[in-house]
């Protein structure tokens, strides 16, 4: 993929084969008008949109099979369980796990790092032992290994990034010590759109024998997820993120050390035999699903990551590059404007601030021109605090976003300028 | 654009460029701190309050156009009002910016002089919590609460 900036040309679709007119029709949220102005949405690193594929899943599962899963011995929970099952199959095919037992279904990557925080976590890490993230970790891979470091006694280590939102290799390898019993550490930054080098994180967490947990909420929808080429021991992401619905989200783990641990919550499902004197838990991945799942959304996520993989991930991942370079040539040429995260590989986020206009102030003009952004801190206020700025407005890119909407960004940005004389 | 004028008037780009009162109050005996969680907007207020008045009133903080402009305009407005109307003026104020006027407060914001450029915010919900923070803490001065406000 090249990373050569070309002057204002904005990337010819010819080049990809890319129809991003045809996608956009599968898309119908893209269609509407919001203040008077075509929707140009570029809030995906919250929550994408979702292809009819998605939405016709879910009223198909509501309109036809619904019943409970895994206990009816009616035709219409043969259907449901088979159709949850599947989903099972599908989303382990996409990963590349190794086996269907690998994959739970979660409600989204916050759960599932809650998941091995409480299981995992409490069964390994005691007193003085350490836990390794990064500085460009969102909340959600930060606060649970806080509690679980309070409660044990533990410590966070946290590994620097430079300038750019690049993470320092070298401390990292530092950061490892005798005492590591997790590294914990997302695939891309939700706010700077950083890709970390994860392999060699993995690789060298293990030849210390530590394992290691990557955060793969925003990898998922723009590049494909070989878990068994990364090693690593737990992947967790969010299927909302992914064009899929919310409320539903996979943790990955290597099956010999789910069976390691512990049940999560406890429930029904999560069994195979109760007496008031003992319960014998269920084998995977069931022992992590207590109570009735979100069935419809694992049918609607599966079919989403169906989607993606039928559109082609590499090709997902070439055009978001292109609208990345073109929406970064664009943006800074508007004076003014000043991008935070600037790393050698990053997803398609563009985070930025414009001088003299607060970031949310920035959002609302953008948003009376019709263009959807995130302004503020990212739930990654860390990430904020070492660029020293309070906010950010940033634009995530999605497999449907056009040229001329980055061009309408910039626009917009422009008119803020002149709102602020 | 002229939608985008009805939130950012004149006079509330003016105080956001160079906000009154925005120093730190020396001889304050009253002082609170806002928060908004939601985009860090940060307010703390200095009041000097002698025989029932407020002498003089002070902010610091970071925040948004809307939040910086409501704290310079409403500290311009209390100085050299007795608390009951400032008290009074936060519930009209909160009264236009939440929609909730009743009968003898105008959602329009009459009476309420300058500060009636904050009605045009109500058409932005996501941004009424910006305009009403300095208010909220100002409230908690005055009420001499010591937890920091928060908007959530």
């Amino acid at each position: 993929m090249s990373t050569t900036t070309r002057a204002f040309q904005p990337p010819s679709t010819g080049s990809t084969d890319w129809d991003v007119e045809r996608i956009r029709k599968d898309f119908p949220a893209l269609h509407q008008r919001v203040h008077g102005k075509p929707l140009v949405y570029l809030d995906n690193a919250a929550t994408s949109q979702k292809p009819q594929a998605v939405i016709d899943a879910l009223t198909t599962y509501y309109a036809r099979d619904n019943a409970n899963v895994h206990r009816g011995v009616h035709l219409l929970s043969e259907r449901a369980t088979e159709a949850y099952e599947s989903a099972r199959d599908r989303i382990k095919r996409h990963l590349n796990a190794a086996s269907r037992r690998e994959i739970v279904f979660v409600r989204q990557a916050t759960e599932a790092i809650n998941l091995v925080t409480a299981t995992f976590g409490r069964t390994v890490v005691s007193a003085g032992d350490e836990i390794v993230i990064s500085a460009i970790e969102h909340h959600a891979n930060i606060v649970p290994w806080q509690m679980l470091c309070d409660e044990k006694g533990a410590t966070l280590k946290v590994v620097p990034v430079d300038d750019r939102g690049d993470l320092i290799m070298d401390e990292y390898v530092r950061l490892l010590g005798p005492r590591t019993r997790l590294v914990a550490i997302t695939r891309v930054s939700n706010a700077l759109g950083t890709v970390t080098p994860i392999k060699e994180i993995i690789r060298v967490a293990h030849g210390q024998n530590v394992p290691v947990l990557v955060d793969g909420a925003q990898a998922v929808p723009h590049q494909a997820v070989d878990v068994q080429d990364l090693d690593c021991d737990f992947f967790v992401f969010s299927g909302h993120k992914a064009y899929g619905p919310t409320g539903i989200g996979v943790l990955y783990g290597k099956e010999a050390r789910l069976e390691r641990m512990p049940p999560y919550q406890g429930g029904g499902d999560m069994i195979k035999m109760v007496t008031f004197e003992k319960t014998i838990y269920n084998d995977l991945p069931y022992k992590f699903e207590a109570g009735t799942p979100h069935i419809a959304g694992a049918i609607g996520l599966a079919t989403a990551l169906d989607y993606i993989a039928g559109l082609g991930l590499d090709s997902i991942a070439a055009w978001e590059h292109e609208l990345l370079v073109y929406g970064t040539e664009l943006l800074q040429a508007v004076p003014g404007v000043r991008l935070i995260g600037t790393a050698r590989r990053k997803a398609a986020v563009i985070s930025f601030v414009l001088e003299g206009v607060h970031a949310h102030d920035l959002g609302t003009i953008l948003d009376q021109q019709g263009v959807a952004v995130r302004a503020g801190h990212h739930c990654a206020m860390p990430v904020m605090d070492r660029f020293g700025v309070p906010a950010t407005v940033r634009a995530s890119l999605g497999l449907y976003n056009t040229p001329g909407e980055l061009e309408t960004l910039a626009s917009a940005v422009r008119t803020a300028r002149e709102v602020f004389g | 654009m002229s939608d985008l004028r009805d939130l950012y008037q004149e006079v509330i780009l003016d105080h956001n460029r160079k906000p009154r009162n925005f120093r730190v109050l020396e001889d304050a005996n009253r002082t609170a701190e806002g928060y908004n969680p939601l985009c860090g907007d940060q307010i703390r207020l200095y009041l000097h309050v002698e025989d029932g008045m407020i002498k003089d009133a002070a902010f610091q903080g970071k925040g948004c156009a809307i939040s910086k402009a409501s704290a310079s305009m409403m500290t311009a407005s209390v100085i050299g009002k007795p608390l009951d109307e400032a008290e009074s003026l936060f519930h009209r104020i909160h009264a236009m910016l939440t929609g909730e006027a009743t009968s003898n407060i105008d959602a329009a914001g009459d009476g309420l002089g300058k500060l009636a450029v904050f009605a045009g915010v109500r058409e932005f919900p996501s941004r009424i919590k910006c305009a009403t923070l300095p208010w909220h803490t100002l409230h908690a001065a005055l009420s001499g609460t010591a937890k920091a406000v928060s908007t959530e």
